[in-house]
């Protein structure tokens, strides 16, 4: 057991720095194009790039640039963004906070959608609820965010005008301008976590025990709660944590299209400006959080499940 | 596994694999889902064929700026679905955008299936070292958020149709490697592999020949599906700017161009969303189709 702990937190570290190595590949060596005419425009003088990289220290060996780079990271100096004018720290926690409020919200609304869905579809496989409640799924996970958001806008903001249709927050924290972000990230990703909790469901309720349960006559309900959600409950978990991952993706588009000031639209701006320092920065913590999300998910999947567990 | 082999399907060639997957799109009557998800693909890959003749006006001719749904242009063609604030004709946008979707999505969806399969029968055929190490690199791709992925990957090596490609398959190819992987470490000890192994035949011939065809099923639900996805993906790199460049239509960049004007103009942005949406649904609806039709024989 603390033999497979290790490993798999040994395989999370092993991930985090070969994506780092691959970030910084990318990003700061001269494969995809130089970074010094990235920082400084296409119309910079090559005297002027060159100090720039004498400045940045640009012009050392590139693995003793990569230790340093790495060693910033794990001391939590982020560097300098060069479109805020600051540290990158300052620009980042803030931002991270926002995006942890908006996806606590879609957690908070997705999860027990999709697992009562996914349960009730799950009970009675092939049924007119489960197949309604699958085409249902289907068809919301066909609409990309920013479609969804266009129809949500025209519904909700320009139809019914129930709600404002930026969530840039400016005149502080509303909780209005945090619905219509958060259901677009709902109704886009609860489709999935209801099929995968229904699969779990399904499997459930063919197995001997539940059988068994229903033929020496307990309540159906009973069935159902005491017995079958237990075990139906544990593949869930892992998806749940994995769509961690997905949210991260999700708020990129959500955060852009509703002008929230979270940490997804700060990536976008990011790349989109060049701020390399700003964009490394925020590649990483999309990173750690996602593989640190993956890391606890497999460790708590194992948790969950005893047959895993003692084998 | 003797007598299991009389269950078991013959071994066979690409002739008979393709006969039969023409066969179970047949079956596809028997679900009306997969068959609305066929209604629609249809609709839209006949769309994308024609476009030259459907579409009326050049898509990106500057014409009339926001002209109503139904306007008269003065060429005596109507604007059916009106244009845009650069007065572009909307329909014919849509129309050729179809085309620009189903070109590059079916591209890099096989694209990303050339590299996953390879990858796949290797990681499950050799087993030992190369799975060890092909899984492990996909592991860690599979390990990024999607579209940080993406934004990194195109921002560094700029917007193009074929870096969009092979974001792509970068991106995507590892899931399909997993999935070959335990198709074909299921496969790989079936009857039909031991006698083509005694027969002295090569490994990438039994591979390609004798299991990849019998894995055909379940690729080809997913393949749908992650068609579906990849539509999404371009969708949204064109809406983030980071799509193909301007002016050529593409149904992201359209809602990306029009969405400041939704309050006025709703128009303009719903129709490219509608378009996106339905196609997405029609790949997901088949898939469920096909699904719903492999699970039953």
């Amino acid at each position: 057991m603390v033999l497979l702990l290790l490993k798999r937190i040994g395989f999370m570290f092993f991930t985090m720095i070969v994506v780092s190595i691959i970030l910084f590949m990318l990003l700061e060596t001269g494969l995809t194009g130089d970074p010094a005419t990235r920082v400084l425009g296409n119309f910079a003088s090559d005297a002027q790039k060159e100090s720039w990289r004498n400045q940045h220290g640009y012009n050392q060996p590139v693995v003793v640039r990569y230790a340093k780079w790495l060693g910033n990271f794990a001391t939590g100096n982020l560097g300098t963004s060069i479109r805020y004018k600051g540290p990158v720290k300052d620009v980042l926690l803030p931002r991270l906070w926002n995006t942890a409020i908006l996806g606590f919200w879609t957690f908070a609304i997705m999860i027990p959608l999709s697992l009562i869905l996914g349960v009730l579809s799950g009970m009675k496989e092939g049924s007119l609820l489960d197949r309604s409640i699958s085409i249902f799924g289907i068809l919301t996970t066909s609409v990309p965010e920013f479609a969804s958001a266009v129809f949500f806008s025209a519904l909700f903001v320009f139809g019914l005008k129930w709600l404002p249709g930026t969530s840039s927050m400016s005149g502080g924290f509303e909780f209005k301008q945090l619905i219509l972000p958060a259901m677009v990230l709902v109704v886009y990703d609860f489709g999935y976590v209801a099929r995968m909790t229904r699969a779990s469901m399904a499997e459930v309720m063919q197995s001997q025990y539940v059988r068994s349960a229903i033929l020496k006559g307990l309540p159906y309900r009973q069935v159902i709660i005491r017995h079958a959600l237990r075990n139906a409950l544990i593949a869930p978990f892992t998806v749940i944590m994995l769509q961690i991952n997905w949210l991260l993706s999700g708020v990129i588009v959500v955060e852009f299209f509703f002008a929230y000031k979270g940490f997804g639209a700060l990536l976008l701006e990011a790349s989109l400006n060049n701020d390399i320092v700003l964009l490394e920065a925020c590649a990483m913590v999309a990173v750690v959080v996602a593989v640190g999300s993956q890391t606890i998910a497999d460790i708590g999947y194992t948790f969950l499940n005893p047959r895993i567990r003692f084998t | 596994m003797a007598t299991k082999s009389t269950t078991e399907m013959p071994s066979v060639g690409y002739g008979a694999a393709i006969l039969r997957v023409i066969k179970s799109f047949g079956l596809l009557r028997e679900s009306w889902v997969g068959m609305i998800g066929a209604f629609l693909v249809l609709f839209w890959v006949l769309v994308a064929i024609f476009a030259p003749w459907i579409a009326q006006f050049d898509p990106n001719a500057n014409i009339l700026p926001f002209a109503k749904p139904g306007t008269m242009a003065a060429s005596g063609h109507t604007f059916w679905l009106g244009t845009d604030h650069m007065g572009r004709d909307l329909l014919s946008r849509i129309v050729w955008g179809a085309r620009t979707v189903l070109t590059f999505a079916p591209l890099a969806t096989l694209s990303a299936y050339t590299v996953g399969i390879l990858m796949g029968l290797m990681a499950g055929y050799r087993g030992g070292l190369v799975d060890d190490i092909l899984s492990r690199i996909s592991d860690i791709i599979l390990s990024f958020p999607v579209l940080v992925l993406y934004i990194i990957v195109i921002a560094t090596i700029g917007a193009s149709g074929f870096n969009i490609v092979l974001a792509i398959t970068f991106a995507s190819s590892p899931g399909i490697m997993r999935i070959v992987r335990g198709l074909t470490l299921d496969l790989r000890n079936r009857d039909y592999v031991a006698a083509a192994q005694t027969r002295g035949e090569s490994d990438w011939r039994i591979m390609l020949f004798e299991i990849l065809p019998n894995a055909r099923g379940p690729l080809i639900v997913d393949a749908c599906l992650r068609l579906g996805y990849v539509i999404i993906t371009i969708g949204v790199l064109g809406f983030l700017g980071l799509g193909l460049p301007p002016p050529d239509p593409d149904w992201g960049g359209m809602v990306n161009e029009t969405r400041q004007m939704a309050m006025v103009f709703p128009y303009m942005t719903l129709f490219p969303c509608i378009a996106i949406s339905s196609l997405i649904l029609g790949f997901n609806l088949l898939a469920d189709g096909l699904r719903e039709i492999s699970l039953r024989d």
